[in-house]
């Protein structure tokens, strides 16, 4: 008899040792995965366009950014951004030969250059440095959008 | 006396500071897809290149002026929802006989089922889509107008695909993928120097 009253003593707590191994865990999962962003912007964050047929960018080492948008002063017209500072279009060359001499020459052509510009920025300062990139045979080209409805686009 | 044992350091507070780190870098992560529309740009011609002559009725010009409207075809305005439509027809016409497919070599396209309009495109390997631009474009404009382009590509290789392998065309393997892209359905969009 004296057995069955033995149930009545209540459930052990769970015990809470463990608990700074599995927060540590995540911890160190966070803080390797983290990346902190690497070039500070110079001009106003550019508003990407959305769109919807739109493909992931894999090997993001392969990647060479360009930005576009407006200057942060309010000074009127596009301006490019290569890595931490505002540049001409002709700078684009010397920008991406020198994202191309970090990288081994069986990776280069696979090199893809993401551009993230301003949705009110003009198809003539893309046309350049799309000149610009087809000069030197940098071919592979991401116009980088958010996902959405590409109707969201036009304001009228 | 006094230093007979030290006092083990309560370690209870570990988890909260352990806590308090993890929230700061699940705040701070940020797992931003890169995501995009992927173009490929043309090779650079020599100066003394000659253009290939195209038959008028196989190239779908495209312009879009510097107040962000759209003409098709140089007589039709249209918004940006209605081109998908319009380019899907205009690829998928496959008008072309088997006479005159015979001529350039090419399977007449059995595939289509567009209107086979004898004014329209021959076959989606003819079918060029042409796009012009002004300078003064807005960019989202220009987004949007190729995003509708490439998507115009993407309902015809997914209407193919899933006729034929019963599964969408990203779900295809490599050689599938390459066939449609070569074959069936080629992504021919081709940009012209903007008008300044």
């Amino acid at each position: 008899m004296a057995k069955f009253g033995k149930k009545k003593k209540g459930m052990p707590g769970i015990s809470t040792a463990s608990l700074p191994d599995i927060v540590f865990m995540l911890l160190f999962f966070f803080m390797v995965t983290t990346v902190m962003r690497e070039t500070s912007l110079k001009i106003q964050m550019p508003v990407l366009p959305k769109a919807t047929e739109v493909k992931k960018l894999e090997k993001k080492s392969l990647v060479s950014y360009i930005y576009v948008g407006k200057s942060k002063d309010g000074t009127p017209g596009d301006k490019i951004q290569l890595n931490d500072r505002i540049s001409n279009v002709e700078e684009v060359k010397s920008f991406i030969f020198a994202e191309r001499a970090e990288r081994t020459q069986t990776d280069i052509p696979l090199m893809t250059t993401s551009i993230k510009a301003d949705m009110d920025a003009n198809v003539g300062t893309i046309t350049d440095i799309k000149l610009q990139l087809r000069d030197i045979n940098a071919l592979k080209l991401n116009y980088s959008t958010r996902k959405g409805s590409a109707l969201d686009n036009i304001k009228n | 006396m006094a230093r007979r044992d030290t006092p083990e350091i309560n370690a209870g507070s570990m988890a909260d500071i352990a806590f308090l780190l993890l929230i700061f870098f699940l705040v701070t992560t940020t797992m931003d897809v890169d995501t995009g529309i992927s173009r490929k740009l043309p090779e650079k011609q020599p100066e003394d290149v000659v253009p290939p002559i195209l038959k008028e009725k196989n190239v779908f010009e495209v312009n879009i002026n510097r107040r962000n409207e759209i003409l098709v075809e140089g007589d039709q305005y249209m918004k940006v929802d209605e081109l998908r439509e319009a380019a899907i027809n205009f690829i998928d016409n496959g008008g072309g006989s088997a006479e005159a497919m015979a001529s350039e070599e090419l399977p007449v396209c059995t595939w289509c089922e567009g209107a086979k309009d004898p004014t329209s495109s021959d076959h989606p390997k003819k079918a060029i889509i042409s796009l012009q631009s002004d300078r003064g474009t807005s960019y989202a404009t220009y987004i949007s107008v190729q995003n509708e382009l490439v998507g115009a590509y993407t309902v015809l290789r997914n209407r193919y695909s899933n006729k034929k392998f019963g599964k969408d065309f990203d779900r295809l393997n490599y050689e599938q993928q390459k066939e449609i892209k070569i074959n069936i359905y080629p992504q021919i969009i081709s940009e012209a120097e903007p008008t300044k």
